[in-house]
């Protein structure tokens, strides 16, 4: 049995990386992969707490952010895709058209 | 039938005013008119002759109603459904006023094809003459004050129309006005009255009116004071003190106009008036006594005037303001037949003395004074012996038609009392006399004081002019024996024919005493022709001049018909000018200051207003919004539109709340 603050540790490893990639990429693409280890971070913490306490219920979150994440993944690279046919890149500095 | 009586006339003018004027001929023109007329008078015997054979006196004819029926409460509290139905009335009065003015008024129509043959205004002139022919048909016909108010006033407009009829000169457009104000005032009188009747009884039509005098409806007061007010009328129309003066200067319009309106029927619209409202007048008393003394005051005092005057029409017109005041006298000493009878006679005579006047005038290229006529005796032969007709009728020479309805007033006036009246009346038929012959003399005796180019010109009239002239000679001589009183041995048709609608003078005079009031007063018309004579052809002029050297200032007074016009100028016209002036400056100070001053007030009350709207309301609007940009300036920083940064926020954001939750926990 793998000792549970080990699967945390290794959770927050991931999501710390992935918020790290979000926070300092400019790549939209590496943006949302980042954002993906975020999501799946959560996940093994999630999936390590439901073995821990011997509960379905974390497994069974982590399968609906997995759902969800795949559906983001989706719209995300629609966008991402669409904005790379309009400027013939995909860089997250040039994106400020919402700037106040 | 008698409906159809004011129906051709109408017809005449709607013919002559809206397509004579463009495109008839004047002969074309004077078919119309004169036809019109004729057909009327055609109308007038026929109805005429129907009433004689009927044993119906009166007949009254509702056509429509005019004013709907609405209740109105009258004096004593008394409810009544007050409605006017535009009505005929024919009774005896109506049909010898019908035959007078459509049979005068026709041949005074033939007259003017002859006079007016070379006018510019041929159809206007007939146009406004049917249509005063109309007007004064509807006024004799009328069953019922109000439907005679239309005529009343349609002979006034016809009235103004005519004597302006040459408008272009300035003295004949303000005779016309003066004549038409001066209607006004005795309008005003006359409207009044109507509307003292209507809420005394509630009723303008005459039979009702005599109907509720019977009946006791009517206070002697309200009664006196009404038939003031409608007297104050026939002043105006017909030429009283005190609103007499417009008629000398009426003469300004064309002869044969002087003679149709001015002598023989518009100026005894008031006499009808009287007559026709007899009932009212004679319960009242009052109002009769002041008739007789109007009128016989009025028929010396015009007589006066009529001494001094050089313009030949103007001494008719003076002539024929006198001899309505003995049309006057005969109604208000109750005699209403003999004064109806006046009316009648005066008409034939009065408009055959304008006429012919019109025909000297016309003979000698339209001089009128007198000064510059004289022995046209034999250079008008046949305006000269009519004329002489109509001079001798108006004089009261015995067997002429004006001595039988003058006597007839003057032993009513006797034989009711009114010995004033009857002295002055007395008197001013010397004065007629005298200066009716004293015109005679002065044109057609003596020596002949034309000008040269008149006198050059002179010529007798055409035959339609003179033709007229001899029929209404004719009833001028015999016109007095419809009228032939019971001591000469007539039965005194005409007095028993009016019976039915004016009643019968109960003042019975002996044969005797009426024979010698006879001969009194053929005596003094005899005297004063005699007078005349003397003074204007004997002498020549000599003591007339003598007496007017002598009493200048009398004779001042006189040729200045009593400065009357002078004080009615200052004080009515020119009261009324300061009046309206002082109403102008009122109205430009104080109505126009008022409205200034409230506008000046209102400018500055809203411009304070919007000072205060757009320093504090707007400032605020303003305010809010400036706050609200400075505040965004500043906050819209944060907004830099990079992805990165806001996830900075968010992981921030979750840090605070992670840390918060890890310390209360």
């Amino acid at each position: 049995m793998i000792p549970v603050n080990l699967v945390l540790g290794l959770g927050l490893l991931i999501f710390s990386i992935g918020l790290v990639g979000v926070l300092v990429r400019k790549n939209l693409i590496i943006m949302l992969m980042s954002l993906e280890l975020l999501l799946n971070g959560v996940n093994i913490i999630l999936a390590g707490l439901g073995c821990h306490f011997k509960s379905p219920r974390g497994s069974v979150f982590a399968l609906f952010v997995i759902v969800m994440a795949v559906s983001e993944a989706a719209v995300g690279f629609a966008l991402v895709l669409s904005y790379f046919r309009q400027k013939q890149r995909a860089d997250a500095d040039e994106l400020n058209e919402l700037k106040g | 039938m008698f409906a159809w009586i004011p129906v051709f006339p109408l017809v005449g003018v709607l013919l002559n005013g809206l397509l004579g004027i463009k495109y008839f001929s004047k002969r074309a023109v004077s078919t119309v008119a004169v036809g019109a007329v004729g057909l009327s008078f055609a109308a007038s015997v026929a109805s005429f002759v129907r009433l004689l054979g009927s044993t119906e006196p009166v007949v009254v004819k509702a056509y429509f109603t005019w004013i709907p029926a609405s209740l109105v409460r009258v004096f004593g509290g008394r409810l009544q459904s007050l409605a006017i139905d535009f009505s005929f009335r024919y009774d005896s009065l109506a049909a010898v006023m019908t035959l007078v003015v459509t049979g005068v008024g026709l041949l005074i129509h033939i007259y003017s094809v002859g006079y007016m043959a070379r006018d510019r205004g041929y159809a206007r002139f007939f146009a406004y003459l049917n249509l005063f022919t109309f007007a004064m048909l509807i006024l004799v016909l009328g069953a019922n004050l109000a439907v005679m108010f239309i005529g009343w006033e349609g002979v006034g407009l016809c009235s103004y129309l005519l004597i302006g009829f040459w408008f272009s000169k300035d003295t004949a457009a303000n005779a016309g006005k003066k004549a038409f104000i001066t209607n006004r005032v005795g309008d005003f009188g006359f409207i009044l009255g109507i509307g003292l009747l209507v809420s005394a009884l509630g009723t303008v039509d005459i039979g009702e009116i005599a109907a509720g005098i019977g009946g006791g409806l009517l206070g002697r007061g309200t009664a006196t004071a009404a038939a003031l007010l409608l007297f104050l009328g026939a002043t105006g129309k017909s030429a009283q003190i005190p609103l007499y003066t417009w008629l000398p200067d009426a003469m300004e319009g064309p002869t044969p106009v002087s003679a149709l309106i001015h002598a023989a029927t518009m100026v005894t619209a008031g006499v009808y008036m009287v007559a026709r409202m007899h009932v009212l007048y004679s319960f009242s008393g009052t109002a009769l006594d002041v008739v007789a003394l109007v009128g016989a005051l009025t028929a010396v005092y015009a007589a006066t005037m009529g001494f001094v005057q050089n313009d030949i029409k103007r001494v008719l017109a003076y002539s024929t303001i006198s001899q309505i005041g003995y049309m006057f006298i005969g109604l208000g000493v109750g005699a209403y037949s003999a004064g109806i009878f006046h009316l009648m006679t005066h008409a034939f005579f009065k408009s055959l003395l304008f006429l012919a006047a019109g025909s000297v005038i016309h003979a000698l290229s339209g001089e009128q004074d007198m000064r510059k006529m004289g022995g046209l005796k034999a250079r008008l032969p046949v305006t000269y012996p009519v004329f002489m007709a109509g001079a001798l009728a108006i004089a009261g020479v015995p067997g002429l038609a004006g001595f039988f309805s003058k006597d007839e007033i003057l032993a009513a006036a006797f034989a009711s009392g009114h010995y004033a009246v009857w002295v002055l009346g007395l008197a001013g038929a010397g004065m007629t006399s005298f200066y009716i012959f004293r015109l005679i003399f002065l044109t057609f005796y003596g020596r002949e004081r034309a000008e040269p180019e008149a006198r050059h010109h002179l010529h007798e009239s055409p035959r339609i002019m003179t033709a007229p002239l001899q029929v209404l000679a004719l009833l001028a001589i015999v016109g007095g024996y419809a009228g032939l009183p019971h001591v000469l041995g007539g039965r005194n048709w005409f007095a028993a024919f009016l019976r039915s609608s004016t009643g019968i003078s109960d003042h019975p005079l002996a044969a005797s005493a009426e024979i010698m009031l006879m001969l009194f007063s053929a005596g003094v018309s005899l005297a004063g022709i005699w007078a005349a004579y003397v003074v204007y052809v004997k002498k020549e002029g000599l003591p007339a001049e003598r007496l007017a050297a002598r009493f200048k200032a009398v004779y001042r007074l006189v040729s200045r018909k009593y400065f009357i016009d002078e004080i009615y100028d200052r004080v009515a016209v020119r009261g009324t000018l300061a009046l309206g002036r002082l109403s102008a400056w009122f109205d430009a100070r104080i109505i126009d200051g008022l409205v200034d001053g409230s506008g000046w007030l209102v400018r500055k009350f809203s411009s304070a207003s919007m000072a205060f709207d757009e320093a504090v309301v707007d400032g605020a609007v303003n305010g809010i919004g400036r706050a609200h940009r400075a505040v965004s300036r500043g906050l819209r920083r944060l907004q830099t539109g990079y992805v990165y940064n806001y996830a900075l926020a968010i992981v921030i954001g979750l840090v605070i709340l992670v840390s918060l939750a890890v310390t209360i926990f």
